[in-house]
């Protein structure tokens, strides 16, 4: 993983709060060891089966910009926890919680998103 | 009551969060909803499975159904080692890496089929009786099966389906006992990438212990591929939910396979 994207993360040990339901796939490709917050500005939220993702940009410290994309659960178990197709939109300014890929890709699965009025989806 | 109040009474109440979803009526996401009114239990009424039964969390099976195989000690013929072994699951003892996994529902779009639509994302679904039918109307996929009750035989060789073909009757009078035969062996029998033939049996027990239980005994009975039968769900409890409540939609379309293949999984590859 490359640190210098990483201005603004936080890293903290993996909590043992459940990661969203991910029933399609386990956690093999992911590193539940770790968790990233990172901030940027959303540029897609799908709303999609077998798992919604949101994609946002993150300015690193030397300017450049990098397209994360990650993912949640399904729609259906998604809405039992209050997210819809509505919750992000491009622009949105987001704080996002999640677990990134083994490979250093800029991939990962969510773990929480807060948006700029202070709202926390999980 | 003047109609203006009235109006500004109504905007208010919709206005209210709480009110708004007290009054929702449609997509209601599961019988643990705690906006529904669960029916009042009772005695099992005689011969009748209508209505819209949910296994909750134990229905999803998204690590697929290996314990169950494993304590029948049911281990697969050399042919099913080795479908066994072609087949790449997302999840399961042998979870494969993303960008790996050849999960035919999850990657491509095709049909769960028949039976893993009953361990993998038994999402709720609604039964409806005819006179010479039991509809099974399954909320993950949009499927619906038809089950006949007319007293037809099962085919002797049927040209394979995604869901098969299947066959009902009344053992007594709150078991209902379904046989399938002619699945399509391109589907899983689960999310674990279990394999099946187009040889598989496919025994359904439905048991309606009260007015708002059901239990769900599965038998898969495949001698190319299991050494033995074994069972899949084993007296899975199925809830009642409020007649009123309205499924939602969870199709797994193709387009939105692609979507998360290019976004997500592509990108997980190790160069």
């Amino acid at each position: 993983m490359n640190a210098k994207y990483f201005g603004l993360f936080l890293l903290v040990a993996a909590l043992a709060a459940p990661a969203a339901v991910a029933a399609h796939h386990g956690a093999a490709s992911f590193d539940t060891t770790m968790e990233v917050t990172l901030k940027g500005t959303v540029t897609e939220w799908q709303w999609f089966n077998p798992h919604c993702f949101l994609k946002f940009d993150v300015k690193g410290e030397d300017g450049t910009v990098k397209n994360w994309a990650v993912e949640a659960g399904n729609p259906t178990d998604q809405t039992k926890r209050g997210w819809s197709r509505n919750s992000f939109k491009p622009g949105d300014q987001v704080t996002v919680t999640l677990q990134p890929v083994k490979t250093g890709a800029p991939v990962g699965r969510i773990r929480s998103v807060v948006l700029a009025d202070g709202r926390e989806f999980k | 009551m003047s109609i203006r109040f009235l109006f500004a009474a109504v905007v208010a109440a919709m206005m209210v969060p709480g009110a708004v979803q007290a009054q929702q009526a449609w997509n209601v996401p599961g019988a643990t909803n705690a906006q529904l009114k669960a029916p009042p239990s009772g005695p099992a009424p005689r011969r009748d499975l209508t209505g819209v039964w949910d296994a909750g969390g134990a229905g999803i099976g998204g690590s697929g159904q290996a314990d169950e195989r494993e304590k029948a000690r049911a281990p697969f013929t050399k042919l099913g080692e080795e479908m066994f072994q072609r087949n790449k699951p997302g999840n399961g003892p042998r979870m494969a890496a993303v960008a790996e996994i050849n999960d035919p529902l999850s990657t491509i779009g095709d049909p769960s089929g028949f039976p893993r639509l009953l361990t993998f994302e038994l999402r709720p679904f609604q039964i409806v009786q005819t006179p010479n039918q039991v509809l099974m109307l399954y909320m993950f996929e949009k499927r619906w099966r038809v089950i006949w009750t007319d007293g037809r035989q099962l085919p002797k060789e049927p040209d394979p389906r995604w869901y098969g073909y299947s066959v009902g009757r009344w053992e007594d009078d709150t078991t209902f006992v379904v046989e399938s035969v002619g699945m399509d062996d391109r589907t899983w029998v689960d999310n674990s990438g279990y394999p099946h033939s187009t040889s598989l049996r496919v025994t359904e027990r439905y048991q309606r212990v009260s007015q708002n239980t059901l239990e769900l005994t599965v038998t898969i009975d495949d001698p190319l591929v299991y050494t033995k039968p074994w069972l899949a769900r084993n007296k899975l409890p199925l809830k009642l939910m409020p007649p009123g409540a309205d499924l939602m939609e969870m199709i797994p379309s193709a387009s939105e396979a692609q979507a998360y293949t290019k976004s997500i999984s592509s990108q997980t590859k190790t160069k």
